[in-house]
């Protein structure tokens, strides 16, 4: 292990390795527990196989305030079948045991945390192999609750940019950032509408202005040819409601898991992967 | 317990009260929050702004309603002298109404053009809806399934209004949801849409300003109650669901020790029976964050919110507005609770001895007046917020009652 977790950890080393390849990085994003733990945990260990080069891993809420009907549906399956923080945080130690170099980001809401209780939280997931963690409902005004605690605990707080950021706030929103920083290309909720090119072309032109952390484009990226535009553009492309309504698309009425399924989401995964490596060709 | 100068100073400039409220919001409403902030900051220093505000409170609602002696509901419970402060007789038939005119005057003055909202009982809804009539200004509002199945009059009234209620599908498919669905239409719309929230919960600024439209109510009681009775009130009691009417009652009265405060939570079937049974937040939950503020409420273990239950719609919220919580937490103002049951006896009561057909919510408020008032002597001035009225409620009240319309 390094001596910093934040500029020299997982997330920092995938991230060199990725330029030194010349290409940017897939994220992909599913929820922990859906549609149960044992299948979200296959699916979990695939993708690495599969191409995804980071990891955003749901932590389920009941009120995901900013999440399309696709990640709503989501959470409501993995909390269904009895996930919780603490069972998030099994699915990340399992998947170490096969995986010491892919960056797993948890992302979601404060109050699971807020109820598990801060610096408990922060201990069992750098145990657990957690490297960065995305938390929707905490701005930097609120960097005192979990923001800072993290970074002391050496744990990446990824910090979401929005269009609605202006140059004067910018500098604010990036002072405790690490990791990367996460550009949500459109003001809305995931999984619904999607950014132009041109637009994305600015707003990370902007955003590289303001940080030298590797820009992550997400929100309305659906398919292998989105992403491929993306990621000629950016460090690294989000994918996160098409592959959950993938998931979701081989579930039966009842939600139970179709033969197959798993398999078909991580091909989806890699077209998506085949996209993104092909993009500055 | 801490003894403070005043009770009256919060929030701070980051929104706080004691360790509640805050701004707990995505960053793409960040930037929009802190301009209604600013705004509102502005307003209020521009006599303007006042002006209009009263004489629209004035002209359109029907201020100042009455502080009215409720005589034989006091005889009949044969202790303390018990006053109705009539927010029931407001335009709309409820305290929503106050809000929302301070809201719109600020969305115009922001330049806003489009309005949403959230409902639960669908007063707010309804209030939201009328001034968006009065101004010509589109309104959505937002209102959970199981809400609408059991408030079809207040759906109707939006929609002569001309509002669009948009029916949510998501959760539990109350109040909580219509607040989330609110929020995802608010971060997609940002640029021309202002949310006129309808209880003194959310992100910072809201807390404070809704308490601040809503304390037209407190203020009216004080210079009421010094005409009729020559002194101030001896006890406050409001219904507490978000808690706008209470903290409207209370606020100015705050830092009078002799004035003894009481919200009313809705127990629903019983708070010993669990969260699922009530919408206590502070009698049967703990603090954590949600809706963009950090306060007492619902939730298991895991930190997931728990959907509460109450007759009234419009206290079937798992949270409540962040002052209170504070207020609580510092014992200023005592939270009681009152049952399904006793809210139906109360109800009925008040329909019975006063012609009074209450707001299911307001009833909560009567249960606990009904419960005090005997043992207190006759010289104690009791203020009741009848925070609406109940025509909405007949439907629901004849369902339980039995009774086929």
């Amino acid at each position: 292990m390094s001596a910093d977790p934040l500029s020299d950890g997982r997330i920092a080393r995938r991230f060199k390795a990725l330029k030194a390849e010349g290409r940017a990085g897939l994220v992909t994003f599913v929820t922990a527990g859906d549609p149960d733990p044992g299948t979200a945990q296959a699916l979990l260990n695939g993708l690495p196989a599969a191409g995804a080069d980071l990891i955003e891993l749901g932590v389920p809420f009941t009120d995901p305030m900013a999440d399309g009907p696709a990640i709503q549906a989501s959470s409501l399956r993995a909390l269904k079948a009895g996930m919780t923080v603490r069972k998030t945080l099994d699915l990340v130690r399992n998947f170490r045991r096969l995986d010491a170099d892919t960056p797993i980001i948890l992302m979601g809401y404060y109050n699971p945390i807020h109820a598990y209780g801060v610096e408990p939280f922060l201990a069992a997931a750098r145990e657990a192999g957690v490297d960065g963690l995305i938390i929707v409902d905490l701005p930097p005004e609120e960097d005192e609750e979990l923001c800072i605690p993290a970074l002391k605990a050496g744990i990446s707080f990824v910090r979401l940019t929005t269009p609605t950021t202006d140059d004067a706030r910018m500098p604010a929103v990036m002072r405790n950032t690490s990791g990367f920083v996460y550009y949500v290309s459109i003001a809305g909720i995931t999984g619904t509408a999607s950014a132009s090119g041109t637009a994305i072309d600015t707003a990370v032109a902007r955003l590289k202005r303001h940080t030298d952390l590797p820009v992550a484009v997400g929100f309305g990226i659906k398919t292998p040819e989105q992403a491929a535009e993306v990621a000629r553009i950016a460090d690294a492309a989000v994918v996160g409601s098409a592959i959950v309504s993938r998931l979701a698309g081989g579930l039966d009425a009842a939600g139970t898991v179709g033969p197959g399924t798993v398999e078909d989401v991580l091909g989806f995964v890699r077209e998506l992967a085949a996209g993104v490596r092909a993009a500055r060709d | 317990m801490t003894k403070l100068n005043t009770y009256r100073s919060g929030p701070d400039e980051r929104g706080h009260f004691g360790i509640y409220g805050g701004r707990f919001v995505a960053e793409t409403l960040m930037p929009l929050i802190l301009e209604v902030e600013k705004a509102y900051r502005e307003a209020r220093a521009d006599p303007a702004f006042e002006g209009e505000m009263r004489q629209q409170l004035k002209q359109y609602v029907g201020r100042p309603n009455p502080l009215y002696y409720a005589e034989r509901l006091t005889e009949q419970l044969g202790g303390a002298k018990i006053y109705f402060k009539r927010e029931e007789l407001n335009h709309t038939g409820a305290h929503k109404i106050n809000n929302c005119i301070g809201q719109i005057l600020l969305a115009r003055r922001m330049g806003k053009t489009r309005i949403i909202a959230e409902t639960g009982a669908g007063q707010h809804g309804v209030a939201t809806a009328t001034v968006c009539a009065l101004y010509n200004m589109p309104c959505v509002i937002y209102m959970g399934e199981t809400d609408i199945a059991r408030q079809q009059p207040n759906v109707f009234r939006m929609k002569l209004l001309g509002a669009e209620v948009r029916a949510v599908t998501s959760g539990g498919r109350t109040l909580k949801d219509a607040m989330n669905e609110a929020l995802r239409d608010w971060v997609t719309n940002v640029a021309d849409t202002f949310y006129i929230i309808g209880t003194a919960a959310g992100p910072h600024p809201y807390p404070g300003m809704v308490r601040d439209f809503q304390s037209v109510i407190g203020d009216e009681v004080r210079s009421q109650m010094q005409e009729l009775e020559g002194r101030l009130p001896d006890s406050l009691v409001a219904c507490v669901g978000g808690g706008s009417n209470a903290i409207g009652l209370f606020h100015p009265f705050l830092d009078d020790p002799s004035v003894r405060m009481i919200g009313v939570e809705a127990a629903g079937r019983g708070i010993e029976k669990g969260p699922l049974d009530h919408a206590a937040s502070i009698n049967g939950g703990r603090p954590g964050v949600l809706h963009g503020n950090r306060t007492y409420l619902l939730q298991d273990e895991d930190g997931q919110i728990l959907e509460g239950h109450s007759i009234s719609a419009g206290l079937d919220y798992p949270g409540i507005g962040p002052e209170h919580s504070w207020l609580h937490d510092v014992g200023r103002v005592e939270y009681a609770h009152a049952t399904d049951q006793e809210a139906l006896d109360a109800f009925q009561l008040c329909a019975r001895t006063e012609g009074i057909i209450p707001a299911l919510e307001s009833a909560h408020g009567l249960a606990e007046v009904i419960k005090r008032a005997p043992a207190l002597p006759r010289d104690h001035l009791m203020v009741l917020c009848l925070s609406g009225r109940g025509d909405k409620d007949i439907f629901s009240v004849a369902k339980h009652l039995g009774v086929e319309l």
